[in-house]
């Protein structure tokens, strides 16, 4: 009887000795955000693991349902703050849709421009973290300076560089100044060099190489099953694309390739990311051709109900003081309805699922955040990797903890 | 295009499931089929597992509270995709606050655990069947569940304020 005791004892110990509990954040400096990983490890190697994600979670969807539709866009912002324009105009896009008002070609080619960037931005940030955290620092400080040059971009567009609350419901809030199409141009010569420079860096560096290959790798199919998107299911080999699948803002008329990985790996995410912002330089050219095209100076739909009008007007016209007032308290009136618009974020789809019930704010607002969905594979895709895998394979899922914990 | 899918879906539902069909219409951007609470795992899995229609990615789902609807103050939806020909549906289920119990999905879409977590954490509803239902942004212990149409995002107790001036 004793003996027994004994022996499930040592089996106790045994078992002790052999898994240890790793706590990986949440304030860990390699998570890159506020993440905690409960990982069971032997040795090195990760046998199990369990996220807790919420620490920064600020009831958005709550605020939208207290929020006229027009100061929805602010909280937008701060969904996926890489890329911040993409959720703007998501959200502008689903009231449009509701609403069925018509946006003018010229205002659709500029917030092709406009998330586009964001895109370059948000895949610049990522990849160049993959290489920090393979030690490569180098990249990182060097192509960081064209995510800067997004940001003086946006800055001269609406004067905000990361929480940028481009765009309003109809269009833009104001034309492309002459200085934001230098600027433009400016980045358009210097980025494609820089990015270059870049690839040299790590595309076929051995060591970069030997650390992403096969590192937290995902199927095909199971990535489906996780309803992944974004370059994180284009790397598992499936071609989906939302700018192509259900064109918005014209994406139809442009000429771009979607670059596809096939197994999955940290390697495949970065190549993805990589060969996308070609195709978004590739698009970013094409819009400014197609935009000189258009008559000048249009930079808004017809919808004076939801556009603020300029200042001076609404000190000198009463038409436009009596709208300046309608929208800022919230008096527009949007038709009943449900709708679902979902444009390519940064990181996959990004998907606003509105209801309306005709008042002054949506009934619900419901949004399907791609972060949110692929993180829960996290645990599956670091099971059997190593703890430095582990690292590695968060920081190439893209993961951002404002769109996470929204 | 979209009128031959919500015909073709509306009839394959009706012959599997009959009874447990209950509406179909045609919303905004997308078709959307009424089914009966109990059966949504089987209607999902039939949709996954239909050669025809093989709606084989969740893309989201989400939770609406209706609290003046007597008797139906909660709907599900589940919106579906066909990537392959990109086609979209949304299904909802429909029932009332004293029974909360809804069959989780989770055997058919991986990514229905985190979703399912995520409208539980915030409105309360039990997925049967869930490996792991606990709350997920919100704290432990918070002891209601936020979305739910009786919780004012405002301080209801604050007297200084009057919400119909600041567009509220």
């Amino acid at each position: 009887m004793s003996k027994d005791k004994n022996t499930n004892k040592n089996q106790e110990l045994i078992e002790e000795k052999e898994y240890s509990t790793l706590n990986l954040g949440p304030t860990h400096p390699a998570t890159h955000g506020i993440f905690q990983n409960v990982l069971k490890m032997d040795g090195e190697i990760i046998m199990d693991s369990e996220a807790t994600v919420g620490y920064i979670h600020r009831a958005f969807e709550k605020l939208a349902e207290r929020r006229p539709y027009y100061q929805i866009t602010p909280i937008t912002d701060r969904l996926n703050y890489c890329s911040s324009p993409i959720n703007n105009m998501g959200w502008h896009m689903t009231v449009e849709k509701l609403m069925g008002i018509e946006i003018p070609k010229r205002v659709q080619y500029m917030r092709v421009i406009i998330m586009e960037l964001a895109r370059i931005a948000d895949h610049v940030i990522c990849n160049s973290v993959i290489g920090v955290d393979t030690g490569a620092m180098t990249g990182f400080l060097y192509i960081f300076q064209m995510r800067e040059r997004i940001y003086d971009i946006y800055e001269e567009l609406c004067g905000a560089r990361l929480t940028t609350n481009i765009g309003r419901i109809g269009g833009l809030e104001r034309d492309f100044s002459p200085k934001a199409w230098d600027l433009l141009d400016k980045f358009l010569k210097d980025f494609p060099p820089a990015l270059k420079e870049f690839e040299n860096l790590l595309m076929r560096n051995r060591i970069f190489m030997d650390r992403t290959v096969n590192c937290g790798p995902i199927s095909a199919e199971r990535a489906l099953n996780y309803s992944f998107s974004g370059p994180n299911l284009r790397a598992a080999g499936v071609d989906y694309d939302v700018r192509v699948m259900n064109p918005y803002s014209s994406y139809e008329e442009f000429d771009f390739i979607i670059p596809v990985g096939t197994q999955g790996d940290t390697y495949d995410r970065f190549m993805v990311r990589q060969q996308e912002m070609w195709e978004s330089v590739k698009i970013i050219n094409q819009a400014i051709a197609k935009i000189k095209k258009e008559p000048a100076g249009v930079y808004h739909a017809d919808v004076p109900e939801f556009f603020l009008p300029p200042k001076e007007e609404v000190y000198n016209n009463m038409e436009a003081l009596i709208y300046h007032f309608k929208i800022v308290m919230g008096e527009t009136e949007i038709p009943k309805g449900e709708v679902y618009h979902a444009v390519e974020g940064g990181n996959g789809e990004l998907g606003f699922y509105l209801i309306s019930d005709g008042g002054r704010t949506p009934y619900r607002l419901h949004m399907r955040r791609p972060c949110f969905i692929y993180y829960q594979a996290y645990a599956e895709m670091i099971k059997g990797q190593m703890l430095s895998d582990a690292i590695l394979t968060m920081s190439s899922m893209n993961v951002i903890a404002g769109e996470l914990d929204a | 295009m979209e009128n031959t899918l919500l015909d073709k879906v509306a009839e394959k539902l009706k012959t599997q499931f009959g009874d447990g069909f209950v509406s179909s219409s045609m919303n905004v951007d997308y078709p959307e089929f009424v089914v009966k609470r109990d059966i949504i795992c089987e209607v999902v899995d039939f949709l996954y597992k239909d050669e025809e229609l093989a709606f084989q990615y969740l893309t989201t789902m989400a939770t609406i509270h209706y609290p003046e609807n007597q008797g139906h103050e909660f709907a599900v939806m589940y919106q579906l995709h066909n990537l392959p020909k990109n086609l979209r549906i949304r299904i909802k289920i429909v029932f009332s606050s004293s029974d909360v119990n809804v069959p989780s999905i989770t055997s058919v879409f991986s990514a229905a655990n985190w979703m399912e977590r995520q409208e539980y954490d915030f409105f309360g509803i039990i997925f049967r069947g869930h490996p792991n239902l606990k709350r997920i942004l919100n704290m432990d212990d918070l002891g209601y569940h936020p979305m739910r149409k009786e919780y004012a995002l405002e301080d209801g107790t604050r007297e200084d304020k009057a919400d119909k001036m600041f567009g509220r």
